[in-house]
């Protein structure tokens, strides 16, 4: 066949299907604003469900925060959690069913200020269950108010002026911090702002489930830094490249903990 | 007949919870309530039923524990002292909008703040009227002997699997701390996987051959929010028209009445004999459930008495419902200690004869 | 020498502009629409079909999830 018969309406059919959402996702949109990296970390979790195939056996928590309604949108069993408890909920369930694949699915201000127990402890005691961790510097469903792991000097609704670590504390690096202890078996901290960066967390996420499937003894966690455009005031894409120059450096990507050994980053 | 042991409150209701077939147990050490969580983890359950025991790092974890295991349609308890229990009170209330079941056991003490590890009846309100915040209620039953507190185990747990909603038992310091003879019930089997999916259909286990199920407390819909909020209250009235439980003591031909719950009502009973003694008609009414409260009983003897006298170890808690009950037909008065001091019966018909006799 | 042709199929109505399909597109074959969907978003729409090689880095971006991505073997 030559190139210059094909039309688009030629490769538009089933056989020809690459890539389409998965129905692990409902049909609802979601309540996520423009560009926010939250619709894609719910998506490439139910991907590796579908793919794994563990629909029937996992059970996902809801935190609250922009993501409270996540169950609306990911068509698997899920339970929400009261603000910060997820890992205590997920406690609760893999503790009484062993077998099943559990994963809470948090923000910043759930896990690193509200949560800071229930994250540490769970973390601490090595359960055998999966974190995902959104870090975008902010509490975006209140209104883009100051959240722990807002960075230093960044302006926020309660630090209208950036955030004076004297008067406001220092931003909480809660992913370094949970990988020092011994429960925690893989932490690693990516981004989806990029085809390749989804690619990454996508499989890193794959991995958190493995480990967790196989009971290799120890917390998966697995931050995923995001954007915020309504709370930092930006358009998507220059959201996106405001948190390339100024999140990462403070919130470096890359594993920081696997197979339960800390990453020599020297 | 089952098996007699003598054991403290607390420890029964560790035996009992192992034997009723609970699937987890979640707390935190508080006095006078510790024995529960060091019974139960010297018992190995893990070993004899397969039963998880965990001693999370918080009330708040501990109560959250339970969200997620009720939620995923295991039986599974928590207890705790008064403090402990106001850090509950955020999870009780999820689980009561997400129509959860679970038993939350209080061992009362004094408060307000950290008050005193002595017994106390202070956190009637607490219990009864909601205690966390929205429109909900808990079943609350008040065990007065060690027995009751090994019997209120499967009791609470068929409750609140019947009407998916916590039940609390509203002990306190005396009945979880004192020895006395109990009756254990014959061990039966926890639920097995298949029983729960079955049973439980709209719990989290997993979507297998179904769509899926989520435990929620939000709606952000206010008309379905309502609904909602109408179907908890009919549950409630519900709960109202079926589960009233009380004890009644030489009630018949009383002319004044006693009305006391869990360790109080111990006290009043003798507290009965004495004022019988000296000449009065004196009955007590024990309720055992404390919502729903035993209003009938108590309208339906009013035209027999000429007073009612309400015992608590509290400012006087339950004598506001028993006045909404009443509806200023008859004099009500409270009698009460506070702080950890347990009444005698003498200071009991003293009480009844100036306030009430002689009032 | 096999070459790959690709197609996007943009569920319009879906889409909330946000613009992350453009810059992840390597061939430049997505451009915004001048008018407006039913949510009021000017959305994303395929403005060079022909240079299309159905890598399905748009939809991998994509945050909700409105783009399905076709691929077909030809020869050049």
């Amino acid at each position: 066949m030559k190139e210059e018969n094909i039309t688009t309406t030629d490769i538009i059919s089933d056989e020809n299907l690459v890539y389409k959402k998965t129905d692990l996702m409902t049909d609802k949109t979601l309540s996520y604003c423009p560009g926010c990296g939250h619709g894609t970390a719910h998506r490439i979790i139910m991907e590796v469900v579908e793919e794994m195939d563990m629909t029937e056996d996992t059970i996902g928590i809801a935190p609250v925060g922009c993501s409270v309604l996540a169950y609306e949108f990911m068509n698997i069993d899920m339970q929400q959690a009261a603000h910060g408890r997820a890992p205590a909920l997920a406690t609760g369930i893999k503790r009484t069913w062993p077998d099943k694949m559990i994963f809470t699915y948090q923000g910043d201000g759930d896990l690193a200020a509200i949560g800071t127990a229930e994250t540490i402890h769970a973390c601490n005691r090595g359960e055998n269950f999966l974190i995902v961790f959104i870090n975008n510097g902010i509490y975006g469903m209140t209104g883009g108010q100051m959240a722990p792991t807002t960075l230093p000097g960044m302006k926020s609704s309660t630090s209208p002026y950036g955030r004076d670590v004297k008067l406001m504390g220092n931003p909480l690096k809660i992913t370094e911090l949970v990988a020092e202890l011994p429960g925690t078996y893989y932490v690693t901290r990516q981004a989806v702002h990029t085809p390749a960066n989804v690619r990454k967390t996508k499989r890193a996420i794959k991995t958190a489930f493995k480990n967790q499937m196989e009971n290799k003894g120890g917390l998966n966690f697995v931050e995923i830094v995001s954007n915020c455009n309504s709370g930092w005031k930006m358009s998507p894409v220059d959201a996106n490249n405001w948190m390339v120059e100024n999140m990462f450096p403070f919130y470096p990507l890359g594993d920081i903990k696997l197979d339960g050994e800390k990453v020599n980053k020297e | 007949m089952g098996e007699l042991r003598l054991m403290k409150g607390n420890e029964a209701i560790g035996e009992a919870a192992i034997r009723a077939g609970v699937d987890a147990y979640f707390g935190y050490p508080i006095t006078p309530q510790s024995e529960v969580i060091e019974y139960l983890t010297a018992e190995k359950p893990e070993e004899r039923t397969g039963m998880v025991v965990l001693q999370a790092e918080s009330e708040i974890a501990a109560i959250n524990m339970v969200y997620g295991a009720a939620g995923s349609g295991k039986k599974v308890m928590t207890s705790s002292s008064s403090p402990g229990i106001s850090l509950k009170m955020e999870g009780i209330s999820y689980m009561a909008g997400a129509e959860l079941p679970c038993v939350v056991l209080n061992v009362v003490r004094g408060g307000p703040g950290l008050g005193t590890i002595q017994p106390s009846q202070a956190d009637y309100f607490q219990a009864v009227k909601g205690g966390g915040h929205g429109d909900y209620k808990m079943i609350v039953l008040a065990p007065a002997s060690v027995q009751e507190m090994a019997d209120f185990v499967q009791t609470g747990f068929d409750l609140a699997f019947k009407y998916k909603t916590p039940v609390m038992l509203l002990s306190d310091g005396v009945i979880g701390q004192m020895m006395e003879k109990v009756e254990l019930n014959d061990a039966v089997p926890r639920w097995t996987e298949e029983e729960i999916v079955e049973k439980s259909s709209w719990a989290t286990t997993g979507k297998k051959g179904r769509e899926r199920n989520i435990i929620t407390s939000l709606d952000l819909d206010p008309s379905s929010q309502e609904k909602h909020n109408q179907k908890l209250q009919a549950k409630y009235r519900e709960i109202i028209e079926k589960e009233v439980r009380f004890e009644e003591f030489q009630c018949d031909d009383a002319e004044y009445l006693f009305i006391a719950y869990g360790s109080s009502s111990r006290i009043a009973q003798k507290a009965v004999k004495i004022a019988c003694e000296r000449g009065h008609k004196v009955g007590l009414l024990r309720p055992i459930t404390l919502f729903p409260f035993p209003e009938k009983k108590i309208q339906q003897m009013i035209a027999q008495l000429k007073g009612i006298l309400t015992l608590e170890l509290s400012a006087g808690q339950m004598i506001e419902d028993v006045r909404l009950a009443v509806e200023g037909k008859i004099p009500v008065k409270h009698y009460g200690r506070m702080g950890g001091i347990i009444f005698t019966p003498a200071e009991i018909v003293e009480a009844l004869e100036q306030k009430i006799i002689g009032g | 020498m096999a070459k790959v042709k690709g197609a996007i199929v943009i569920d319009v109505d879906k889409c909330k502009g946000c613009e992350v399909c453009v810059e992840a597109c390597p061939t430049d074959v997505i451009g915004m629409a001048d008018e407006v969907n039913i949510k009021g978003y000017h959305f994303a729409e395929v403005k060079n079909p022909e240079d299309c090689i159905g890598c399905a880095n748009c939809a991998i971006v994509c945050p909700d999830g409105v783009i399905t991505v076709y691929r077909k073997k030809v020869k050049a």
